[in-house]
């Protein structure tokens, strides 16, 4: 019983720890790629409008490519981080993205961040605490294949 | 044309996110598989589920709305705004999903809500 307890204590140890990596690769990667595609889309000199060959050609351009092979390893990688732990843990856990790519607008496009989005940028810290206090998952799931 | 872009990627983000979420509770993936010489095995196994394969289907309108939502619109406004998702998944997180979201839980989902909401503004 008592090695059980033991086995079971350091398994949740370690789902936390591999949880709390994977948070931190899901984040980078979702601020990294919206960031080159960010770069890419103002980059670029036509107007796109809405035929899609224009934005399959876009594709194909430096920074946008590299954004989207960013979001690829980002979607990928949230796939995996929504088995380990509740969707209702992951959104909120993961919009610390929504403050980083707001300081890039600042720094980099020299966007004119208002007061109002310091606060909202302060609320979501907040809202992120409160949420990573809690635990990750919270409903039943079959071991791993 | 922007804020018609916002709800192309709130609703097709809503729909991907809870059938990713629901599908990959199902079959988790273990820790050894995301060693990068597993990761085209990875892939393979994961096309072949047809809730993810919906979801990616979804994710891929999200992105395109998104390619020209930043066309249009400052990065700080584009990424926050379409955050307005978090809270309508986590409520269907509870009513879909059947997670336990904690009052704690509900009270972060809120400040993230009201926070995006700032930023949009």
């Amino acid at each position: 019983m008592a090695e059980e307890a033991h086995l079971s204590s350091s398994g949740t140890r370690r789902v936390d720890l591999k949880t709390k990596l994977l948070t931190a690769f899901v984040v980078c990667t979702n601020v990294l790629g919206n960031f080159s595609m960010s770069w890419g889309m103002k980059h670029q000199a036509a107007d796109l409008g809405l035929s899609p060959l224009a934005y399959i050609r876009l594709i194909f351009t430096p920074w946008v490519l590299l954004g989207t092979t960013l979001l690829i390893l980002w979607l990928l990688s949230r796939m995996t981080l929504l088995g380990w732990a509740d969707l209702s843990y992951v959104l909120p856990v993961t919009s610390i993205g929504y403050v980083a790519s707001a300081v890039l607008g600042r720094v980099f496009f020299g966007e004119i961040v208002t007061w109002q989005r310091w606060l909202g940028t302060a609320l979501i810290v907040v809202g992120i605490i409160c949420v990573g206090l809690t635990a990750a998952n919270t409903t039943k799931q079959e071991p791993a294949r | 044309m922007k804020w018609l872009m916002v709800a192309i990627i709130v609703v097709s983000t809503v729909l991907a996110d809870l059938l990713q979420s629901f599908e990959m509770k199902r079959h988790t993936v273990a820790v050894e598989d995301l060693h990068p010489g597993r990761l085209a095995g990875m892939v393979a196994g994961l096309a072949l589920r047809v809730p993810l394969v919906v979801a990616v289907f979804f994710m891929a309108i999200s992105f395109f709305a998104f390619m020209k939502l930043l066309s249009v619109a400052d990065l700080s406004f584009a990424v926050p705004v379409t955050a307005a998702s978090v809270a309508l998944e986590t409520v269907l997180a509870r009513l879909v999903l059947k997670e336990n979201v904690t009052p704690l839980r509900w009270a972060g989902a809120l400040c993230v809500a009201c926070g995006v909401v700032l930023l949009a503004v």
